[in-house]
């Protein structure tokens, strides 16, 4: 058993990269919505000092074409298929596990409950979790805000709702200001902030929550190099993703995994899952 | 298609620079390219900017012998960086990547607008020469047409549109969005080079959409060239 390397959820698509999915251990579906979404109007991204924005607003197929024209296309790429799952009520989001719930070609549900760049259902993460839980047996994932101001209060609650595990995190809300003009460079003003910069913010969440609950942790953010992936996993994360950098780098899967074998083994370890946790000491 | 790794048609490889000069305004940039193919013309490459989060999209210019040569108008931090980089750096190189122009068409045209005559030197190294109508800000901008010899220039105020032929040609043209879209009313059977930010270019972000046929579409795989109509 070693250290498994996702995508993070809309920062890859297996569909017109196969060769990127491939290189990974699951592929995580772009979160998918109740109805087809045409997302934000452009411009949807930019780059920052330390990372970047992106305002993308969950377009994507919708769950009734996602069913029947992309789920079979990822089935015939044996690929094992994480569905991000968004909406905007606790009902939009059981609906969809539900319709999931016939398909035994999705190996995890993780719960998108926290994009910054659309609005968000009135219930608390715990609630939608619960109402989830109800209508299916599939594995849960719950994929929290780093913006929570008491993110092991947060976790504690999902899987007391019957969460099977975390992701964390998400993108934190920012924005970029066109320095000529003072106006937003994105059109909807905010975006959420992903990149390098959110890499302490991640390390941080990931060990808060891993004090609070027993759980298998995604851990992601920022991750750029088998160096940074090590580290969340001494924070208590037993998967790594992969997002703002399969951007820059679409090689990256395969080269985190070799630096990342090699800086366990620097470090004196068999096997990098060996860290997990060293940081919680 | 070739190329290597993991993007379908694209190969994705660290390069070294092997010079850069001035073209006008312009920055010519030249690298070693390695195992890189150079596409067909209107594909792009993303260069990434060392110390930036995010490569930028460029077109190839140009082929000489084993190098590369991009043409960048530095207009904020990542085209600086590109158009500072020394002989002797290393540049991360991803491509050719999306659709170029098809080239086997009767009467091609080539119409250029600003640094939006980028990927016609190399349009016209596959076409083996052809007509061109550039367009330019100012004489500065219009040394840039040195690129291609034997092009028709004009500067403004005066619209490259307003040199079109009356015969119906098979435009191939990039530039700022007013100019495709004024080659658009003129000539809808024009392959027209779009621009939008890129985070990725291969499809993976879903950062450049524009709208394709009433829906938005990812132009780095829909495009950058698109029918007219
Ligand atoms: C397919 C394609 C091919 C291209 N080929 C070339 C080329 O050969 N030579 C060249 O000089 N440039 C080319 N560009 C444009 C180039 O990619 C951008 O100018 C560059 O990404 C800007 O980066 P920056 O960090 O310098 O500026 P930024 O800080 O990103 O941008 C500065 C300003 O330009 C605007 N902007 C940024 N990117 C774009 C864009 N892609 N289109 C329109 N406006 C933008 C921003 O909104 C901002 O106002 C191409 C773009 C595409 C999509
Ligand atoms: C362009 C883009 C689109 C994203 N879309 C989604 C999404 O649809 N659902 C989701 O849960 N997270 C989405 N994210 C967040 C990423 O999955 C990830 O949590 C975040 O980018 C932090 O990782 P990174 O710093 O490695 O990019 C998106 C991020 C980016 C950059
Ligand atoms: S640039 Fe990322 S999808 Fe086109």
């Amino acid at each position: 058993m070693s250290v498994s390397l996702l995508n993070g959820s809309g920062c890859l698509d297996a569909l017109t990269a196969p060769g990127v999915a491939a290189q990974l251990d699951a592929f995580v579906t772009k979160t998918i919505t109740p109805e087809p979404r045409e997302g934000n109007p452009p411009v949807r991204i930019v780059e920052t000092e330390a990372g970047m924005l992106n305002s993308i607003g969950l377009q994507g197929p919708g769950i009734d074409a996602f069913l029947t024209e992309t789920l079979p296309r990822l089935a015939a790429q044996h690929l094992r298929v994480w569905v991000s799952v968004g909406g905007f009520s606790s009902s939009d989001y059981a609906g969809i596990c539900e319709r999931l719930e016939e398909r035994d070609d999705v190996d995890v549900v993780e719960l998108n409950l926290s994009c910054p760049n659309v609005d968000e259902a009135p219930e608390s993460a715990a609630e939608i979790v619960a109402a989830c839980r109800e209508r299916t047996k599939a594995r849960l994932y719950a994929k929290l805000s780093p913006a929570n101001s008491d993110i092991a209060e947060s976790a504690r609650a999902v899987v007391a709702a019957g969460a099977d595990g975390l992701t964390l995190v998400n993108t934190l809300r920012g924005m970029a200001l066109d320095p000529a003009t003072l106006k937003p460079r994105l059109a909807r003003a905010f975006g959420g902030y992903s990149g390098p910069a959110l890499k302490p913010v991640a390390l941080a969440c990931v060990l808060a929550c891993a004090r609070a609950v027993d759980v298998p942790i995604v851990g992601l953010g920022g991750v750029q190099s088998g160096q940074d992936a090590l580290e969340l996993i001494a924070a208590g994360a037993s998967v790594v993703s992969l997002g703002t950098i399969l951007f820059t780098d679409p090689a990256a899967p395969g080269r985190i995994r070799d630096e990342l074998k090699c800086e366990a083994t620097a470090r004196g370890y068999g096997d990098p899952l060996e860290v997990r946790g060293v940081a919680n000491g | 298609m070739t190329g290597s790794g993991p993007v379908a048609g694209a190969t994705a490889e660290v390069v070294e620079v092997t010079g850069t000069g001035p073209i006008g305004p312009y920055t010519l940039l030249r690298v070693a390219a390695g195992g890189i193919e150079p596409g067909i013309p209107g594909q792009f490459f993303m260069l990434h900017p060392p110390g930036h989060v995010l490569p930028r999209p460029m077109s190839l210019c140009r082929v000489d012998g084993g190098e590369l040569c991009f043409l960048i108008d530095a207009i904020g931090p990542g085209t600086r960086t590109l158009c500072a980089l020394k002989a002797g750096e290393r540049l991360h190189v991803l491509g050719p990547l999306g659709n170029g122009f098809d080239l086997d068409v009767p009467h091609p045209l080539i119409v250029g607008g600003g640094i939006g005559i980028a990927p016609f030197p190399y349009v016209a190294q596959v076409l083996g020469g052809g007509p061109a109508i550039l367009g330019f800000r100012s004489a500065h901008h219009a040394e840039a047409a040195a690129l291609l010899p034997g092009a028709e220039v004009a500067l403004d105020p005066v619209l490259v549109t307003s040199l079109l032929p009356a015969e119906p040609m098979d435009v191939l043209a990039c530039g700022p969005e007013p100019m495709l879209e004024a080659v658009r009313a003129r000539a809808p059977q024009a392959q027209l080079a779009w621009e939008a930010p890129m985070a990725c270019g291969y499809g993976a972000c879903y950062g450049c959409v524009v709208e394709v046929d009433g829906r938005l579409q990812r132009l780095c795989v829909a495009g950058p060239v698109l029918r007219a109509a």
